[in-house]
């Protein structure tokens, strides 16, 4: 079996080559071929998953050696495989959710007459996303690494006529790399400290390494993960990442790559159980993105940038998990996968929105949308329920459990992050409400453009709302069937352990608490856009309001501290290296010149004067010459 | 020394190859224009065939310098014409015999000669057979093992470049054509005299070399350093270490030696552009291995404190300066001096994954370099201009030049799956393992590279079309024909590196030996290292 | 006498001869500069073959003399063409070899 495994890869990979260098020939099959490939990937992965059950719960990895990499003294890297429960589960993420936005682009990017190169794109994403879960070693996970970011740039700066299009890209790109500088870095650490970067031996000898060894991998890798998972200091690009199509914010910016972050913090678990400090790191950086999201969320009127500030909020939940240690590793997980169902499928039904709306994204600009498209209300609607945590649903298994791991930490640390947690499903049931009624509730308030042209709001074709229908049934069944007995826990306890951790009150309680705020989420907002009608011009808002669409000023600071500083670094440079480097050796050139100007004035032509160098040149001879001999 | 090879002189022919070639392209008649470029064109693959030879017979478990010839030249002084390869000159060799038929390919039509000139003048012959000299030279210099032939060809060398970089500028200039003729010139003589300054220090080098040991073999004055019997007394040693390694740091260029560099790449056309970066700056670096490290081994230890902290500065006040810059060509050149850095940074890290990582870098920046600038080339004998501000929207006219250009940037900036990643990666982890600090703030220049690309390929390429690039045709075949093996080349490194790999091993293990350095051992025995 | 003073005559006819090299323009004047120097040369040789005892110096002497002699038919031969061609026997105004 485990030779299927290079197949995973091998199949997306292989479409994204026949894709991108087949050329016009292949405009008419294009999106049938990547689709398929896709599908093909997923197929495996089944196969894998069934083999994988009939297995002991310990005897489930299965490795694959392609060949070595790199080769050299000292240095081994492999290109070689992996696959345990926790890449399974990734692997049936991304190639399942991946296959259905395959699908749903068919439809969604009919009239694209670059869409050939958009499913070469997509599969390249898909290849390179299977390959970061699946590399045995830490060098062969960066590769995917950049991988899913170039797939990622590419994307996003798809519709390139777009100047903001081409600088999201840009920016996310640049955003990514700061971080993977962190990997790299954690890399290096590694490569000197244990000799090499392989999973298996580098986790196993963790418990040799000094604490301050461990904790500089582990923030390093979290830096890693936070330039990935658009968390807090490194998320400024996940909202622009938004002028991409809408399936790619989908499967890229929501469900599957921003939570590669996660998956290498847990993946990465036994450095960060050694290394509390690193851990401690992890847990504030998750907090305070699940609140910086959540704030930006609420106040976003664009409905791809109010779900992208909930995206940034959902993983920051996942790194908060990630970082309690065994008590959290498996529910950040669980999460993961559920938020992959129902984030995907919300952007999914935006995307549909905004294909019956002329494209339109502004939220003020819709509403009453129900009646014109019922199967995208449904869907969404179920989505809503799941993110909001409404009970029974996935979202409320996920999330609850990382409530109650939050508390579980324990000390004035439990409670602050189960207080912060608490907030924040509260907060998240209040944007997710305003998306849901200033969309599809209310009146209608859209108005002809300014070509005259008036949005006839309409149900999507068939292959874009069966992809929707099949992720509504993720949305509300998958929490169920991972809580229910436990079952998450037990497929994953394996790879990454588990803890059960004791929340200071009853889990029932925390349960009952978790529901009472996200009633008051709903209400709140119920209050404010459903009873109300909505202005379609924002209202000016408070203070926070307006710093809340912009980013919270984050990108302001960027902007202020690195975009000019760095501009006027360069020009800076740009001008020593001129005048200065450059004008070092031209001022050493033109003294030369000088001098011999000055020389060549003594070749005069008058033989007299010659006549006196030559007498002074002798007299002086002689002297030196007697000189010497006196002394 | 090698029995397989002995009586015929593979090496001597390899280099003569293209030197023939240069004198019967330089001799074909005025009128024949044509014939002279598929004659270059023919010589340049024959030589790479020679080359693969090589690179074939070359054992990566035998001899250190393998292939070797040896006669007398200039008995008196005991010069010897010497020749040798080991695996880092093998992978040279390789690099220049690749990449000259594609800058032939790219160079096709860059010196047609005006309608206005005379019929008797055959600027085309000239640029052809200048460019096959320039390799004839090259790969002599990475075959010579005896000081001063490489000396007489490090500096023959630039007689040629001079007369490519003078002679047959970028016809994309803005401004007059005096003006261009007047930077040009500039430009070329600025080439010239920074590198003969560094090729006279290293002459007086060379000639106290000669007085200290008594004659100019490398392996005999290695042989005779490492077994004792040659003594050099400290300063004498660093003062000849100083001599050789100023001669190599303009050439290969690290700051602050570096600014010929830009006005040479800008100035000249792009192939002649990459032939500057990508193969005559290699002997520099190549040299710093072999002569510096080699020869000096203790004095390479002492000045290496220095030589990496300038490795750093190029590293990054080189990609600061790109980002900065308006024209395309200064731009990549300035790129060039941010990898340049890290060629130098891997030679001085002394440990086996750095030199590797540094020996890989060389080849491979050689060759993303050749895809981004021949590429860029393109783009400009089309549009007529250097400008970065002067186009715009480029993807939506010419999609495969941009896609060509955009993996050409790609491997600049170094991602995984392309050739530079594996070397630029190989340099960091073997810096790091020795000088972490520098490792780190190397690490910055993968921040930065990624910067400067992206924002060349979205000022030129992406945005709304401009009204004068609205007209510009998609790469041609002979294009494709430069673009796409170079591409396929890049790739097929970039996941498999073991051929290369192979052969420059061995030479890294024995240049570790020459300087006396073990690799730092991990902290940590874990079950695969011990296995 | 002592011979040291000789000595003495030699060095003032050398310093007289090289003045008047050094300041005169007049080419002819300059010339019979340098044969005052040759012969404060000749003083000296001769006197310092007196002060050894041997002939060395009195042979040199005659030397001298007759490289003197050659020298005079070639400059003055020199002289009088340049002054036939520039009417003029100023050393100052044959500057033509200057840059």
């Amino acid at each position: 079996m485990e030779n299927l495994i290079a197949l995973l890869v091998g199949a997306p990979l292989l479409g994204a080559a026949v894709l991108l260098c087949g050329g016009r020939r292949l405009d008419k099959v294009g999106h049938w071929v990547g689709t398929l490939l896709a599908a093909a990937s997923f197929a495996i992965g089944l196969a894998l998953f069934a083999d994988m059950l009939g297995k002991s719960a310990d005897d489930r990895a299965l490795h694959q050696r392609l060949y070595t990499w790199i080769p050299v003294e000292g240095f081994q890297a492999d290109i070689a495989f992996q696959l345990d429960q926790l890449s399974m589960t990734f692997v049936l993420l991304i190639s399942g959710v991946g296959t259905l936005i395959h699908v749903y682009s068919i439809g969604y990017m009919e009239h694209d007459e670059r869409r050939r190169r958009f499913f070469g794109y997509l599969n390249l994403f898909v290849a390179a996303m299977l390959l970061l879960v699946l590399a045995d070693n830490y060098l062969l996970l960066y590769f995917g690494w950049e991988g899913v970011g170039l797939a990622s740039y590419l994307l996003i700066g798809f519709w390139q006529h777009k100047p903001s299009a081409a600088t999201a890209a840009k920016k996310a790109f640049l955003v990514n790399r700061v971080g993977d500088m962190g990997l790299s870095i954690a890399i290096m650490i590694m490569f000197t400290t244990f000799g090499t970067f392989t999973f298996g031996p580098v986790l196993a000898a963790t418990g040799e390494a000094s604490e301050g060894t461990l904790t500089a991998i582990g923030l390093m890798l979290l830096l890693a993960a936070c330039g990935k998972s658009a968390q807090v200091p490194l998320q400024s690009w996940l909202g622009d990442a938004m002028e991409g199509p809408t399936p790619v914010s989908a499967l890229i910016h929501a469900a599957t790559m921003v939570t590669a972050g996660v998956y290498l913090i847990v993946r990465s678990a036994d450095i960060f159980n050694a290394a509390p400090d690193a851990q401690t790191v992890v847990v504030v950086v998750g907090a305070v993105t699940l609140l910086f999201g959540a704030i930006v969320g609420c106040a976003k009127d664009d409905i791809k940038k109010a779900l992208a500030g909930s995206t940034m909020s959902q993983i920051g939940y996942m790194i908060l998990a990630a970082g309690l240690g065994p008590i959290g590793y498996v529910f950040a997980i669980m999460h993961l996968v559920t938020h992959g169902f129902f984030k995907a499928g919300l952007f999914l039904g935006a995307g549909s929105v905004m294909h019956g709306m002329n494209d339109e994204v502004d939220m003020r600009r819709y509403g009453g949308l129900r009646k014109y498209m019922p199967v995208t209300f449904v869907t969404f609607g179920l989505g809503y329920l799941a993110i909001i945590g409404f009970p029974g649903l996935s979202g409320f298994f996920s999330k609850d459990m990382i409530i109650e791991a939050a508390f579980a930490k324990g000390g004035t640390q439990g409670w602050i992050l189960g207080s912060v947690t608490l907030l924040g499903a509260a907060i998240t049931a209040y944007y997710m409400t305003r998306v849901m009624l200033m969309t599809f509730f209310g009146e209608k308030r859209w108005q002809a453009d300014a070509e005259g042209h008036e949005p006839h709001p309409h149900e999507s074709p068939k292959s874009m709302t069966i992809p929707m229908i099949l992720l509504a049934f993720g949305s509300v069944f998958a929490g169920g069937i991972f809580g229910v007995g436990d079952r998450f826990v037990h497929w994953l306890e394996p790879v990454t352990g588990y803890a059960h951790g004791h929340p200071p009150i009853s889990a029932a309680a925390v349960t009952s608490a978790t529901v009472a705020v996200m009633v008051i989420g709903v209400g709140l907002a119920y209050l404010q856009y459903g009873r109300r009608p909505v202005p379609v011009v924002a209202p000016r808002g408070s203070l926070l309001t307006r710093a809340a669409r912009r980013d919270l000023l984050q990108d302001d600071f960027n902007h202020a501290v690195f975009v000019r500083g760095g501009t006027h670094l360069t020009r800076s440079l740009v001008y020593v290296d001129h005048s200065l480097v450059d004008g070092v050796v031209n001022g050493t050139a033109a003294s030369v010149g000088g001098l011999s100007g000055r020389l060549r004035k003594l070749q005069n032509g008058y033989a007299r004067s010659y006549a006196v160098s030559m007498f002074g040149g002798t007299a002086v001879l002689i002297a030196a010459t007697l000189l010497m001999r006196a002394v | 020394m090698s029995e397989i090879n002995a009586g015929f002189p593979l090496l001597t022919v390899t280099a003569a190859v293209p030197a023939v070639g240069a004198i019967l392209t330089a001799a074909v008649p005025a009128a024949r224009r044509t014939a002279a470029k598929w004659l270059a064109l023919l010589v340049s693959l024959a030589t790479l065939v020679l080359a693969a030879v090589v690179f074939v017979r070359f054992e990566p478990g035998g001899d250190r310098y393998q292939l070797t010839e040896s006669h007398a030249w200039i008995k008196d002084f005991g010069v010897r014409y010497e020749l040798g390869v080991d695996g880092i000159g093998v992978a040279l060799i390789a690099l220049t015999a690749l990449l000259i038929p594609f800058i032939v390919l790219a160079g096709w039509h860059d010196a047609d000669p005006l309608e206005t000139s005379s019929k008797r003048w055959r600027p085309t012959q000239g640029f052809f057979a200048l460019i096959l000299m320039v390799e004839a030279m090259v790969i002599l210099s990475f075959e010579a093992t005896d000081v001063f032939l490489f000396y007489v060809l490090f500096e023959a060398m630039l007689i040629p470049m001079y007369f490519l970089i003078g002679g047959f500028g970028d016809r994309a200039h803005a401004g007059s054509d005096e003006n261009a003729a007047a930077q040009r010139s500039y430009a070329a003589v600025k080439f010239l005299l920074y590198n003969l300054v560094g090729g006279l220090i290293m002459l007086a080098a060379v000639i106290g070399l000669y007085v200290v040991a008594g004659n100019f073999s490398l392996t005999e004055i290695a042989e005779a350093r490492a077994n004792g019997t040659l003594d050099m007394a400290t300063n004498t040693e660093r003062l000849l270490f100083l001599g050789f390694f100023f001669a190599f740091a303009v050439k290969a260029p690290l700051w602050p030696l570096h600014t010929w560099l830009p006005n040479a790449m800008g100035e000249a056309t792009a192939p002649v552009a990459v032939l500057i970066t990508a193969v005559v700056d290699k002997v520099g670096t190549f040299a710093m291995l072999r002569f510096c490290l080699g020869l000096f081994p203790e004095a390479s230890q002492w000045a290496t404190p220095a030589i990496i902290v300038l490795a750093l500065i190029s590293i990054v006040y080189g990609a600061l300066v790109a980002v900065g810059q308006r024209d395309i060509k200064r731009l990549v050149a300035y790129a060039s001096i941010s990898h340049f850095g890290f060629i130098v940074l891997g030679i001085f890290a002394m440990t086996s994954q750095g030199q590797s990582g540094a020996t890989l870098y060389m080849v491979n920046h050689g060759i993303s370099t050749a895809a981004l600038m021949l590429v860029a080339g393109f783009l400009i004998s089309r549009r007529g201009s250097r400008l970065i501000a002067d186009y715009g929207g480029v993807q939506k006219v010419a999609p495969v030049l941009a896609g060509t250009f955009l993996i050409g940037g790609l491997a600049t900036l170094s991602l995984p799956g392309l050739a530079p990643f594996v070397s630029e990666f190989l340099v960091l982890v073997g810096t790091y393992a020795r000088y972490p600090v520098a490792g780190v703030i190397a690490t910055t220049g993968i921040v930065l590279a990624a910067l400067y690309t992206l924002v060349l390929y979205q000022r030129t390429m992406t945005g709304p079309v401009k009204e004068e690039v609205r007209s510009l045709p998609d790469l041609r075949a002979r294009e494709l024909a430069v673009a796409v093996p170079l591409i396929a080349v890049l790739i097929f490194l970039g996941v498999f590196p073991k051929p290369l790999t192979d052969v420059v091993n061995p030479a890294v293990r024995h240049t570790m030996s020459d300087v006396q350095q073990t690799d730092p051992q991990p902290a940590i025995q874990t079950v695969e290292a011990a296995k | 006498m002592n011979p040291v003073n000789y000595l003495y005559l030699a060095a003032l006819l050398f310093t007289i001869g090289a003045a008047g090299v050094l300041i005169r323009r007049n080419a002819i004047v300059v010339f019979m500069c340098v044969e005052l120097m040759l012969n404060a040369c000749n003083l000296a040789f001769v006197a310092f073959s007196r002060m050894h005892g041997n002939l060395d110096g009195q042979i040199i002497a005659f030397f001298t003399m007759v490289v003197a002699a050659a020298e005079v038919v070639v400059g003055l031969a020199i002289i009088v063409s340049v002054f036939r061609a520039r009417h003029s026997a100023s050393v100052d105004d044959a500057s033509l070899m200057k840059l």
